[in-house]
């Protein structure tokens, strides 16, 4: 740790009259997992959209890795090493599951690390699948898309992103939608994934599994940063706990 | 009183999963399998020219660029998601570019055309290239305007033959080159294009058109594929506008005209979208029935549009999937 790979400097955006991300800076260093959460509409995803070029920021700037990387386009800022998966997981539903990652395999940054011998682009990417749980001897792999149920989805979500071997991963609400034992089988991907150095972002509603992970959590509020520190602490603060629950109203 | 429900039942044919991997090579049924379809094309095609009379010659070179053209915005609608009406700027710029190069330098046909073939593209590409941010019915539009917008330069401007166009360009040598060409073109293109959707890059454009924003995430840059696609889809394209100029020896306005944007959709329509191979047929039914309905005059329209509506509401896959379907699948009908 300490390395600070990720710098966000007072980042805003407006959509119309909606102050959706209002000066919100924040530093991840490498290694950790960052989490970030907040009610419904506190500007999280936005975050995420204005921290991968999805959406350009009014103000502000981000910082990768020494680069300013403010309003870059995506794909160069994924291809820096900055990647996201999605809260809406669109697959590519008439692809088997493991033609989803040739799409990866063919960006600028795998055939650059890959030195251009990339081989058989479908074994690689089955064996990344076969990595996160896709059990090879059922087949999995080469079902449709479509036809896979959810939690293989997320991963496979998960699986886009580390096929580019990022040094960031964003991962936004990759636990919304699963029953528990889909999560408890997500649960030690993402703890390998910091264990082979990847550092990671998470996005969540479920407070219980994201503490359990989370070395570090950022709370937003109406799209301003309302507390940080360790999961122990952010949750006894007094703030919090009133823009989760509301305030009592004084008489 | 219970009525019967009946629903079909449709189950791929046993040799269609066998013919899906090396297990093909095993047999000759299953090679005649694969292969009897394409044969069947392949020489329905090149034999066609042998049996027909001379007026109908002419109309199977006519039906041949409608065919290029269906085959470009097939591929671009379905395999990439651009809606693409810029058909008749392929074939304009292709025209314009190979007639001018043998007006003005005596360059024989057989060098302007491959030459007008890549410049046209590069042309078409450019113009188009702002646009591509753009999708669906956005893109359509845009595409729509710019052979307009073309005529309405080169009448404002009178240049390259202004209203009049340039006539008495050189043409074909004979009839069986200006045919064979023409077929030879279609074919390979084809062929071509069914390959090159089942490569990486054709994935890479299917998921352009399922899912843009995963594919930026995924770090590939979808407005360097999207370049490509339309640059591979004018280029057959703009070989239709070459060949078609020095097809008549005359270019003109006219090669702007909107019928080279419109029947390449009807095409598609009818002979089946996604299948490749569907809308070149169905551009080879179309433009002779179009011939046929010549004496209707203004009625030939509304037949036109009638045999059209019939397929949409009857058979709106389009026939070449009907048929692929019945070639690789059996039906039958169940209780439920």
């Amino acid at each position: 740790m300490g390395e600070e790979l990720l710098q966000i400097e007072n980042l805003s955006k407006a959509f119309g009259g909606v102050q959706a991300v209002l000066g919100v800076s924040l530093t991840l260093n490498r290694g950790e997992i960052l989490g970030i959460i907040g009610p419904n509409g506190s500007g999280k995803t936005t975050l995420v959209n204005l921290a991968t070029g999805f959406v350009k920021p009014d103000s502000g700037k981000v910082t990768f890795m020494g680069r300013d990387i403010t309003g870059l386009q995506p794909h160069k800022i994924a291809n820096l090493g900055l990647t996201r998966t999605f809260q809406i997981m669109r697959p590519y539903h008439s692809l088997s599951a493991f033609k989803n990652l040739i799409i990866p395999l063919n960006s600028p940054r795998v055939r650059r690390t890959s030195s251009g011998k990339l081989g058989d682009t479908d074994s690689v990417a089955i064996d990344i699948l076969e990595e996160i749980g896709f059990e090879r001897d059922a087949r999995v792999p080469y079902k449709t898309a479509g036809s896979l149920p959810l939690g293989y989805l997320k991963r496979l979500e998960l699986a886009r992103c580390i096929v580019l071997r990022p040094e960031v991963i964003i991962c936004d609400e990759i636990f919304s939608g699963l029953s528990m034992s889909e999560i408890s089988s997500v649960i030690p991907l993402l703890e390998k994934l910091q264990i082979d150095g990847i550092t990671l972002i998470m996005i969540e509603h479920r407070l219980r599994e994201l503490f359990r992970l989370a070395n570090r959590v950022i709370v937003l509020h109406f799209g301003q940063m309302l507390a940080e520190g360790d999961p122990g602490e952010v949750m006894e603060n007094q703030d919090v706990k009133d823009a989760y629950l509301g305030t009592e109203r004084s008489k | 009183m219970t009525t019967e429900a009946r629903r079909k039942e449709r189950l791929d044919r046993s040799i269609k999963v066998r013919t899906e991997t090396l297990y093909a090579l095993t047999s000759w049924r299953e090679m005649g399998y694969l292969f009897v379809p394409r044969f069947v094309l392949i020489a329905g095609l090149l034999l066609l020219p042998l049996i027909l009379g001379m007026y109908w010659q002419r109309v199977l070179c006519t039906a041949g660029i409608y065919a290029l053209l269906a085959l470009g915005f097939d591929f671009l609608a379905e395999y990439v998601g651009l809606v693409c009406l810029g058909g008749a700027f392929f074939i304009g710029s292709g025209g314009y570019i190979s007639g001018l190069l043998n007006a003005h330098f005596g360059f024989p046909p057989l060098l302007c055309i491959p030459i007008a073939t890549v410049a046209g593209a590069a042309v078409s590409t450019l113009v188009l290239l702002p646009c591509l941010r753009l999708r669906g019915i956005y893109f359509a539009i845009i595409s729509f305007m710019f052979p307009l917008f073309a005529v309405y330069i080169i009448i404002a401007l009178n240049v390259f033959g202004g209203t009049e166009g340039i006539s008495a360009l050189d043409i074909l040598p004979n009839t069986w080159v200006e045919q064979y060409l023409i077929l030879g073109v279609i074919l390979f293109a084809l062929f071509a294009f069914r390959r090159l959707v089942s490569e990486d890059i054709g994935l890479i454009w299917r998921g352009i058109k399922d899912n843009d924003q995963a594919v930026k995430a995924s770090g590939v840059d979808i407005t360097a594929y999207k370049t490509k696609a339309v640059f591979i889809a004018a280029l057959i394209g703009c070989f239709g506008g070459a060949y078609l100029s020095h097809l008549y020896g005359w270019l003109g306005i006219s090669l702007f005209a909107m019928d080279f944007s419109i029947l390449p959709i009807a095409a598609s329509v009818m002979g089946g979208m996604g299948t490749l191979v569907g809308p070149v047929l169905g551009a080879f039914i179309l433009t002779p029935l179009s011939e046929l309905l010549r004496g209707f005059g203004q009625l030939r329209v509304v037949l036109y549009c009638l045999i059209l509506i019939g397929f949409i509401v009857y058979k709106p896959e389009g026939f070449m999937n009907v048929l692929q379907r019945k070639y690789h699948q059996f039906e039958r009908w169940e209780v439920v």
